[in-house]
């Protein structure tokens, strides 16, 4: 118990973020038309493809001889570049047909 | 310069707010998506060129530059490919990508605090222990590193999340695309809370040994010099690992089957659900990550996702009549199975094209209801066609847009768009019921749930309560289907056999193909 406290003490700033943020996303969101539902989805999926940094980071620190870091880290990046990357094209390519509307 | 790092995690978390922001108005959302792509852009690079730990840069660019060009083609490419009927599958598959890396990143940290040694210089140790001495009055060297426990659990959190959010996005991919089969047996709800049971008792096993490792000092945290004459010590963080490590890897298994059971019995009406609470759900992986590397712009990023994703799956639910309970649960597959709902019998008569077409042409007000029939065929193109070709002849046409007809909300409005159907022709639900008692022809291309008057009006029914498209108000109504059976949710149509409706059989592409001749004649 004192150790998750100690933790939550630790990263208080970032548990104000996370309340905020989450305020903050039912904000954005709340208002959107069915139109733009799986548009939206997409562009989300894209976002939450920042994981990536994550996958940077091991792979970046890992040791020449750890293999596990290495291999692991390195399909890491990989998987997290197709989230980004796949998942802002296709967002782009759904939007892309509504622009000939005014 | 840390400085320069802060700013483009700062850049990043503002282009996502603002980017989700324009991404749900229509005439925004393309440069919105835009913002955040370019802000998820400077994120990457920040941390590739400024990211440093412990004064270290970050190595092996190799690889990191390789990852990242392979990743950037097969996305790119699978991204431009993929037909716009198969996008559904493709943000599942996407999304599994992203709950997979996060699964990848905490095994690799779970196997470095675990297994790994860490060394320290001297210098930090003194000064950190001198630190905690002037605080406390005590020094111990172990202390000074934390206790491991929550970091344990951020590891955890995210391990189970992302593997549940990968194993259940491939399993709705493979189920849309029409490679997985729906499966359900008696009692999978209590197998299915059994696995999450499992899974929240091992990973509070671990945290537990983790803690009592720590706070008895017996393993965890002896320090012993790696040579006596460097200043340098190694620490093993944990010394009985064997157990830590039995637990972490069952826990990423039972993930893994919990992730296929939760998605396996769930039926094709609530797969647009299951995606965006997917991907919500990769989200809150990815914030585990901005926890664990004290990074603000996966923090955001990820809960800002969560937040949002939640929220239009509520909507999703909303448009449907369901609770988020209900769905999560599964029932649909299982009162389905359960044979819920009265079964409809009766006649039903046929059309044929030259009929269909006549019946048409001689309108004065058309409603076309797409479903998923019309997206699978890939008949928007011709559809379109037809559209235009009895307009031109003083007939006036119309579609109906049900919020979740198709494999996801908003998926006919993107198909149709896709083949230049005019913005102003696409009628929400309200609008078109209201239109409907004035129409003369209603003709549904393949979407049947969405047209089910047992939404309406058999309590027993698993869709009742649902919003639909009140089609049977109109003159005439004319069905095209492959075949009588049932739509994705498995339930039979009343619609069907009422006087007033007419089967036309065959491929959607196809039928319209043959109107589109047949009209052209009259």
């Amino acid at each position: 118990m004192t150790a998750i406290l100690d933790f939550l003490q630790l990263h208080i700033e970032m548990v104000y973020i996370v309340i905020l943020s989450v305020f903050l996303g039912i904000e954005v969101i709340s208002r959107v038309p069915s139109v733009l539902h799986t548009p939206l989805m997409s562009g989300a999926n894209a976002i939450h493809g920042v994981v990536i940094i994550g996958a940077i980071i091991v792979m970046g620190k890992a040791e020449a001889d750890n293999y596990l870091a290495l291999v692991l880290g390195f399909l890491a990046v990989i998987l997290g570049t197709l989230n980004v990357v796949g998942g802002f094209v296709v967002t782009d390519r759904m939007l892309e047909m509504f622009k000939k509307k005014k | 310069m840390p400085g320069l790092l802060t700013l483009a995690y700062l850049i990043g978390s503002i282009t996502f707010i603002v980017g989700l922001k324009m991404l749900s108005n229509p005439a925004t959302a393309r440069k919105g998506n835009l913002i955040a792509a370019a802000g998820m852009f400077i994120a990457i690079a920040g941390t590739i060129f400024l990211y440093e730990e412990d004064g270290a840069r970050l190595h092996n660019y190799g690889w990191i530059f390789g990852g990242l060009f392979i990743g950037t083609v097969v996305g790119v490419l699978a991204a431009r490919k993929v037909k716009m009927t198969a996008m559904p599958e493709m943000v599942s598959l996407f999304n599994g990508m992203g709950g997979a890396c996060a699964m990848l990143i905490s095994i690799v940290e779970f196997d470095h605090l675990t297994n790994g040694t860490t060394t320290i210089s001297i210098t930090k140790l003194i000064k950190d222990a001198v630190g905690q001495a002037a605080l406390s009055g005590d020094i111990s060297i172990g202390e000074s590193f934390g206790n491991p426990t929550g970091k344990y659990l951020i590891i955890l959190l995210g391990l189970i999340i992302g593997t549940v959010s990968f194993a259940g996005s491939m399993i709705a991919w493979g189920k849309l695309n029409g490679k997985v089969k729906d499966f359900s047996f008696n009692g999978q709800h209590i197998v299915n809370l059994a696995v999450l049971a499992a899974i929240v008792i091992a990973s509070a096993w671990l945290l537990y040994d983790v803690h009592q490792q720590f706070n008895s000092g017996n393993g965890g945290w002896t320090s012993y010099p790696s040579n006596t004459a460097l200043p340098d010590i190694q620490f093993q963080s944990m010394r009985d690992t064997g157990l830590i490590n039995t637990l972490f890897y069952s826990i990423l298994a039972l993930s893994v089957v919990y992730g296929v059971m939760f998605v396996m019995p769930i039926g094709g009406a609530d797969m647009p659900v299951v995606i965006s609470l997917l991907n919500s759900f990769t989200g809150v992986a990815a914030a585990c990550g901005g926890f664990l590397y004290d990074n603000p712009v996966m923090l955001t990023g990820g809960i800002l996702v969560g937040s949002a994703g939640t929220i239009l799956t509520i909507l999703m639910c909303k448009a449907m009549n369901r609770s988020l309970k209900n769905v999560l649960i599964g029932s649909f597959g299982g009162s389905t199975a359960a044979g819920g709902g009265a079964k409809v019998e009766g006649n039903y008569k046929e059309i044929n094209i030259a009929d269909a077409a006549v019946v048409m042409r001689y309108a004065s007000k058309v409603m076309i209801v797409p479903g998923y029939g019309l997206a699978v065929a890939q008949a928007q193109h011709v559809c379109h066609e037809l559209e235009k070709l009895l307009e031109e002849k003083g007939v006036e046409v119309n579609y109906a847009i049900h919020p979740v007809a198709g494999r996801m909300p908003g998926h006919m409005n993107v198909l149709l768009a896709e083949a230049d159907v005019p913005y102003e022709k696409l009628e929400e639900m309200e609008t078109a019921n209201a239109a409907m008692a004035a129409t003369d022809v209603v003709l549904v291309l393949g979407a049947n749930d969405v047209v089910n008057p047992a939404a309406k009006t058999d309590p027993a029914s698993p869709i009742y309560g649902m919003p639909i498209l009140e089609v049977e108000l109109a003159k005439m109504v004319i069905v095209n289907k492959r075949s009588m059976k049932p739509g994705y949710a498995g339930i039979e149509n009343a619609l069907f056999f009422q006087p007033k409706t007419s089967m036309l059989f065959g491929d959607a592409k196809s039928v319209l193909q043959q109107l589109v001749a047949e009209v052209k004649t009259l």
